[in-house]
């Protein structure tokens, strides 16, 4: 795809590229290469710092922290697709008295910061005793602004089904539930499936939010962890381990996303339908953050 | 309600201005590094497209909070320190950022026409020349619409430096709590702040939507 930027590379520019290949190679290990200079004359790479990790009491702290982010993100995450489903169906309406609302609630929602919204619940519970911990403030956040962003993911999907599938389902006499439910919505979501994936790897990577609300979740056990004395503060060592967790999960779901996208990309080249519409690039482009 | 705001005036503006500065500098910080990624990605040079590649993919795949974290509790453990929070949270935003920066325009690279490209190549201009004078301004137009909604996320993302002691419009709240102010209309006037900020934004991308979709 890059490669149309610049020619074919003769001997001149394969001796060049070879050259400024070998000086980013050396620069780029003397990057590292310092990074670990630093690490290892601050004392990160000494034993006591990373003794505390083969203790299976802090272990099982780390396995309850993740399994906190992953308890906070799996409801959140069923939460928001259904929040999704029902406001992007109120978005489709005919009747404006539902539209009108509905959209509303989606762009508001969208526009607040989503700290914000959790603070919403966590300081609303402090102030009128709700009764709502922490883990609910993280989970409702978390739905009302990824139940957005999915409404708008479903709104466009549907949207960017070819214009003539709808015209024909309502030519044959269905109803608007029919051609929605039967027509629309099937082929709808072999497209969105994608950026529906991407929106949970967003949603899993918020959910660290709730350390700024004291929720005990991965980065908040991790902080604790970081911060003991006896261990000489290994702030380095355990975030080094945290962030694995993290990338390694997001990755997983990133490789899904990605794998995804390859198979409905295959699909549609052999049913011969037409390319994906500026609606549906928009939906793919439109960045999860 | 209206007290909220007026009785802490002061408290706002300056957070909200903190919130701005962070946004700015931040923003511009990313769009320069982002972009200059997104050149190495599609470089002719292998090493060059690995370190973008690996960029990209460890930081879309890490929570920003873990990255604010990392640079305000773990950098300063091995003797590298920010002069203040507040540099600090600017390189955490502008550092994840720009992965997405990055993203955007390598994909609108890949929307100019193979044509415009092997053009200029055929009249002699090198690869900067055909990605700076050719490509990129052309491919602005395809990058402009999804840029802004990065944009807006990173003035959004901007409320987390509250966690780390960095006084801007997300830390409001816990200063109105000391003050036993009513958090609730606070959180309301602070949401108000944010859709004065976003809404131009918004609208400012869906008039680049529709400039693009004529030409």
């Amino acid at each position: 795809m890059s490669v149309v930027l610049y020619d074919v590379p003769g001997p001149r520019a394969k001796a060049r590229n070879r050259i400024l290949n070998a000086v980013v190679m050396v620069a780029l290990l003397a990057v590292i290469g310092w990074v670990l200079y630093r690490l290892n004359e601050s004392g990160q790479f000494e034993s006591r710092r990373w003794a505390q990790f083969q203790y299976s009491s802090i272990q099982q702290q780390l396995l309850d922290g993740l399994l906190n982010t992953l308890k906070a993100a799996g409801l959140a995450a069923v939460l928001a697709l259904l929040f999704g489903a029902v406001f992007a169906a109120a978005r489709i309406s005919d009747h404006w008295w539902f539209r009108a609302p509905a959209t509303l609630v989606v762009e508001l929602f969208r526009a607040i910061p989503l700290l914000i919204l959790m603070f919403f619940f966590y300081y609303g519970n402090l102030q009128f005793d709700l009764g709502i911990g922490p883990f609910w403030a993280v989970v409702f956040g978390l739905t009302l602004y990824n139940g957005s962003v999915l409404a708008e993911i479903f709104r466009a999907g549907i949207a960017a089904v070819p214009k003539g599938q709808r015209e024909a389902a309502y030519a044959t006499g269905m109803r608007k539930n029919q051609v929605v439910r039967l027509i629309l919505l099937p082929q709808a979501i072999t497209s969105m499936l994608p950026a529906i994936v991407s929106q949970l790897v967003v949603l899993l990577k918020d959910t660290a939010l709730g350390f700024i609300i004291t929720y005990a979740e991965l980065l908040y056990v991790a902080k604790q962890m970081g911060g003991r004395l006896q261990y000489g503060f290994p702030y380095i060592p355990t975030y080094i381990v945290v962030a694995v967790i993290y990338i390694g999960l997001c990755s997983l779901l990133s490789v899904l996303a990605r794998w995804l996208e390859g198979r409905s990309r295959r699909r549609r080249k052999v049913t011969g339908a037409p390319p994906p519409s500026a609606a549906e690039a928009a939906t793919s482009v439109e960045a999860p953050l | 309600m209206l007290s909220v705001l007026t009785d802490n005036w002061e408290l706002f503006v300056d957070g909200f201005w903190t919130t701005l500065r962070l946004f700015l500098i931040a923003g511009v910080l990313s769009l320069a590094l982002g972009t200059v990624l997104a050149a190495f990605r599609v470089s002719p040079v292998p090493a060059l497209r690995a370190i973008g590649t690996g960029y990209v993919n460890t930081l879309r795949n890490t929570p920003l909070t873990l990255v604010f974290a990392f640079l305000v509790f773990g950098a300063p453990k091995m003797e590298i320190s920010l002069p203040t929070f507040f540099w600090s949270a600017v390189v955490a935003l502008t550092v994840y950022t720009s992965a997405f920066v990055c993203e955007i325009v390598r994909s609108g690279v890949n929307t100019v026409p193979p044509g415009q490209a092997e053009a200029a190549r055929s009249v002699g201009m090198t690869f900067m020349q055909v990605l700076g004078i050719v490509v990129l301004p052309q491919a602005f137009r395809a990058i402009v619409p999804p840029l802004t909604s990065v944009m807006i996320a990173l003035l959004k993302n901007t409320t987390i430096a509250a966690g780390f002691s960095v006084a801007e419009a997300g830390a409001i709240p816990a200063v109105m709590a000391e003050r036993g102010e009513n958090q609730v209309a606070t959180l309301v006037w602070i949401t108000v702040g944010f859709l004065i900020l976003i809404i131009p934004l918004v609208f400012l991308q869906r008039w680049a939507e529709r400039r693009t979709a004529v030409a």
